[in-house]
C-alpha cells in the first residue's frame, strides 16, 4: 500500500488499477479480456512518439488549443480579493473539454483494430463530443442517453443525428445519466468483439480512469505554463467543478506535487446537502458502481440513489475514483455548491465579463466568489471554465422563470 | 459433502432455477420451483443498477426494489427456505455493491446465518477477490465465478483460482434472457474448460426452452435458467407458483433425461 504519506500523488494508480482503496476491474467477466487489451494497448501507446504526435496535432488543430488562460478584470474587482483567472477550455471546438478525452480515446479504438463506437452522455456534451470524432475519423456511433435528458437536452440531440451518431434514448431506471451507463455496458458485452466504448469520465474500470486523466491533463500542463509565462509563479488555487471529475482532474493532476498550489474542487449540492444532490464525496460513502470503487450516493443496503443537480453534467451519483483517493490523502479540498447558488455565479459571469458559462462550471464560479474575497489581492486562482453556456439557456431561463 | 457437492454427484445433471427476491411472493414461488424438481436454487439479491441483465431481470429487480425489498428481507427469505429445504442447494445471486456495503465479513457472517451455500457477484472480478472471495472461503460459502465465450486459455486459470462449488458458463456474450447460443459453441467452450478443471460446470444465459435445456445438459453439468421463470412471476402474480412448478417440471424432466 502506497497511500499512506505519498512520497508523490502523481503515481497513481497502481498496477491494479487501483487508488488507495479506490478504482480497480469491476465489470462482468465478458468485458474483463477487453479491459486487460486495453490496458496493454494504452501503455503501448503512451511509449509511441506516433500516438503522442497525432493526438498533439488534432488538439491543435481540430480542437483549437491551447486553450487562452484568461484574467477576469471586472470579476475580479468585484470581488474583491485574489486575481481571478480562466482557463478557457470553453473555447474548444464542441464548446468544453470532453473533446480532449474523445480524441484521444478514439485514436486508441482505431490502433485496437474497432470499428464502432458506444457513448454514455447525460447533458449531451460527451455525446456530441463522441459523434464529432467518430464523424472526424468516419466511425459508426451510437450514443446512449436517458430519456429524460433527451427530452431536456434537445438541441444537443439534434447535434448528435446532425453528425451521423444514432441516439438511443434510455428508459429504465430514471431514465437518466446512470441508467445510459447501464445500458451502454449492457450493449458493449453484447458487442464486445468490434466495439469500443469511449467513457466521458474519469471514471469506470481501469485502466479509464488513468488515461481520461491523462488525456485531460493537457488543460493543467498549458494552465502551468501559461501562468509561470503571464505572472511567473504558479498559481494559489485551482479551482473545478465535479460531476465524474474529468476536467478538474485534468486541471489538479500536473500540479499535485506543488505544495504551494491548493486545490478545490465542487460538487453539486443540488437543492441542498439535505435534500436531493449530486455531492457524492459529501453525502456518500465508498462502493462499487460502473467498474470501479468510488464515493456513491447509495443507501444502507447498497442501493444507489438518485442524484439531483441543475446541470445534467453533474447529475451522477458516483465520482472518479482518483478524486476519492485525493479527498481521503488530504491533498485536495472539496465542497458544493447549490443549483441556486449556481444560477446566481452564471448570471455575474454574465455580466461582468460577457462570458455564458455552462451550469457547470458555474458552480466552480460560484466557489470561487466565496473563496476570493478571503484571499490577499496579489494571490491568484484559476478556475476551469470548462464549457460554454449556449446549451443551458432553456434551462437557466425556467429556473428564472423567464419565458423565451 | 456440501450440498452443491451431493447434488453435482448425483447421476444426472442438475437443474439451477433463478429467481429475484421480493418479486411476488418469493417463498411460494421457490417451494414451487423445488416442487417442480429444481436442483439448485438462485435467489436474486435485487440491485438499483443490474448492468448484466435483460429487461425481464431489471424489471424484476425494480419490482422488487419497489415493493420495499431490503438486504435483510432476502436474508429471512433465506433463511427460511434453508429451514423448509435443509438439502436443496441456496446460491445469492447479484451485484458487488449491496454485497459489500457493511463489509465483506458481515456479508459472509450473514449468508452462513442463512444457510446459503454459494455467492455470484456478477461485478465482482477475480481481480478483485479480496472484496469478498477470502470472506466466504473462511466461512465454508463457495465463490462461484462466471466464464464466458470471451474467457480466453490464457485466462481461465484466473477464473478458476478461488472458485468453487461449480463454474458458470455465460453460453452467449450479452446479458441475460436475451439471445441463445450455438449448441457447437457451448460444447467446444465446455470441453475446452474442462481441460482445465474438474469443478462441475452450469451453463446459462438465454436457456428459455426444455428443448435448449435438454441440449446443453447432454454437455454440461448444470442447465441455469432464469428470465424465462421471471417472465412467469411478472405475468401470473399469486398465481405464479403453479405455473412456476409446471415450467420446471417440464426443464427438470428434460435436464435430469438428457443423458
Amino acid at each position: 500500500m502506497t497511500e499512506n504519506k505519498p512520497n508523490s500523488f502523481m503515481n497513481q494508480p497502481d498496477e491494479r488499477g487501483h487508488f488507495g482503496q479506490f478504482g480497480g476491474r469491476y465489470v462482468a467477466e465478458t468485458l474483463m479480456p477487453l479491459i486487460l487489451d486495453l490496458e496493454q494497448e494504452y501503455n503501448k501507446a503512451k511509449a509511441d512518439p506516433a500516438f503522442k504526435e497525432e493526438f498533439e496535432d488534432l488538439l491543435e488543430h481540430y480542437v483549437g488549443r491551447p486553450s487562452p488562460l484568461y484574467f477576469a478584470p471586472r470579476l475580479t474587482e468585484e470581488l474583491g480579493g485574489a486575481q481571478v483567472w480562466f482557463k478557457r477550455d470553453e473555447l474548444n471546438h464542441t464548446g468544453a473539454h470532453k473533446i480532449n478525452n474523445c480524441v484521444g480515446q478514439i485514436l486508441l479504438a482505431m490502433r485496437m483494430g474497432k470499428t464502432r463506437i458506444i457513448a454514455e452522455t447525460g447533458a449531451g456534451q460527451h455525446g456530441v463530443a463522441t459523434a464529432t470524432v467518430c464523424a472526424r475519423f468516419g466511425l459508426p456511433c451510437t450514443i446512449f442517453m436517458g430519456k429524460t435528458d433527451v427530452e431536456r437536452q434537445a438541441p444537443n440531440v439534434f447535434r448528435m443525428k446532425l453528425l451521423g451518431a444514432e441516439v438511443v434514448p434510455v428508459t429504465s431506471g430514471a431514465a437518466t445519466l446512470k441508467d445510459a451507463m447501464n445500458e451502454a455496458l449492457r450493449h458493449w458485452v453484447a458487442n464486445v468483439h468490434d466495439t469500443f466504448y469511449i467513457i466521458g469520465t474519469a471514471a469506470g474500470p481501469h485502466p479509464y480512469p488513468e488515461l481520461v486523466r491523462d488525456f485531460q491533463s493537457v488543460i493543467g500542463r498549458e494552465t502551468r505554463e501559461q501562468m509561470l509565462k503571464r505572472t511567473g509563479k504558479l498559481p494559489d488555487l485551482l479551482i473545478a467543478a465535479i460531476g465524474g471529475g474529468s476536467n478538474a482532474i485534468g486541471l489538479f493532476h500536473p500540479f499535485l506535487d506543488d505544495p504551494d498550489v491548493k486545490m478545490l474542487g465542487v460538487e453539486a449540492a443540488g437543492h441542498g446537502l439535505d435534500k436531493q444532490h449530486a455531492a457524492s464525496l459529501a453525502g456518500g460513502f465508498p462502493g462499487v458502481l460502473h467498474g470501479n470503487k468510488t464515493y456513491l450516493l447509495q443507501d444502507e443496503d447498497g442501493q444507489i440513489a438518485e442524484a439531483h443537480s441543475i446541470s445534467a453534467g453533474l447529475d451522477y451519483p458516483g465520482i472518479g475514483p482518483e478524486h476519492a483517493w485525493l479527498k481521503e490523502t488530504g491533498r485536495v479540498d472539496y465542497t458544493s455548491v447549490t443549483d441556486d447558488e449556481a444560477l446566481e455565479a452564471f448570471q455575474l459571469l454574465c455580466r461582468t465579463e460577457g462570458i455564458i458559462p455552462a451550469l457547470e462550471p458555474s458552480h466552480a464560479l460560484a466557489a470561487v466568489t466565496k473563496v476570493a474575497p478571503t484571499m490577499g489581492k496579489d494571490e491568484t486562482i484559476v478556475m476551469n471554465l470548462c464549457g460554454r453556456g449556449d446549451k443551458d439557456i432553456f434551462t437557466v431561463a425556467e429556473a428564472l422563470g423567464v419565458e423565451m | 459433502m456440501t450440498r452443491l457437492a451431493n447434488t453435482f454427484a448425483k447421476p444426472h445433471p442438475a437443474l439451477v432455477c433463478f429467481i429475484t427476491a421480493g418479486d411476488g411472493d418469493t417463498a411460494a414461488n421457490l417451494d414451487a420451483l423445488v416442487e417442480g424438481g429444481a436442483d439448485v436454487i438462485e435467489l436474486g439479491m435485487p440491485f438499483t443498477d443490474p448492468m448484466a441483465d435483460g429487461p425481464a431481470i431489471q424489471e424484476a429487480n425494480i419490482r422488487s426494489l419497489s415493493a420495499g425489498t431490503t438486504t435483510a428481507d432476502v436474508l429471512k427469505l433465506a433463511t427460511d427456505f434453508r429451514a423448509r429445504h435443509p438439502e436443496v442447494p441456496l446460491i445469492l445471486m447479484g451485484y458487488a455493491n449491496p454485497m459489500v456495503r457493511l463489509g465483506p465479513e458481515w456479508f459472509a457472517d450473514a449468508a452462513e446465518a442463512a444457510g446459503v451455500d454459494g455467492v455470484i457477484s456478477v461485478d465482482l472480478a477475480p481481480e478483485e477477490d479480496e472484496d469478498l472471495g477470502p470472506a466466504l472461503r473462511a466461512k465454508g460459502i463457495s465463490l462461484i465465478r462466471l466464464a464466458t465465450p470471451t474467457t480466453d486459455d490464457k485466462r481461465l486459470p484466473k477464473v478458476l483460482e478461488g472458485s468453487s462449488g461449480f463454474l458458470y458458463y455465460v453460453a452467449v456474450a450479452g446479458i441475460t434472457g436475451m439471445q441463445q447460443a450455438a449448441i457447437e459453441s457451448i460444447e467446444a467452450n465446455v470441453r475446452r474448460i474442462k481441460s482445465h478443471t474438474d469443478i462441475p460446470i452450469a451453463v446459462g444465459f438465454g436457456v428459455r426452452t426444455p428443448e435448449q435445456a435438454t441440449e446443453i445438459a447432454r454437455v454440461a453439468d448444470g442447465v441455469v435458467v432464469g428470465s424465462a421463470l421471471v417472465d412467469l412471476v411478472k405475468q401470473h402474480g399469486k398465481d405464479a407458483p403453479q405455473h412456476l412448478r409446471e415450467l420446471t417440471e417440464r426443464l427438470a424432466k428434460a435436464v435430469h433425461s438428457a443423458r
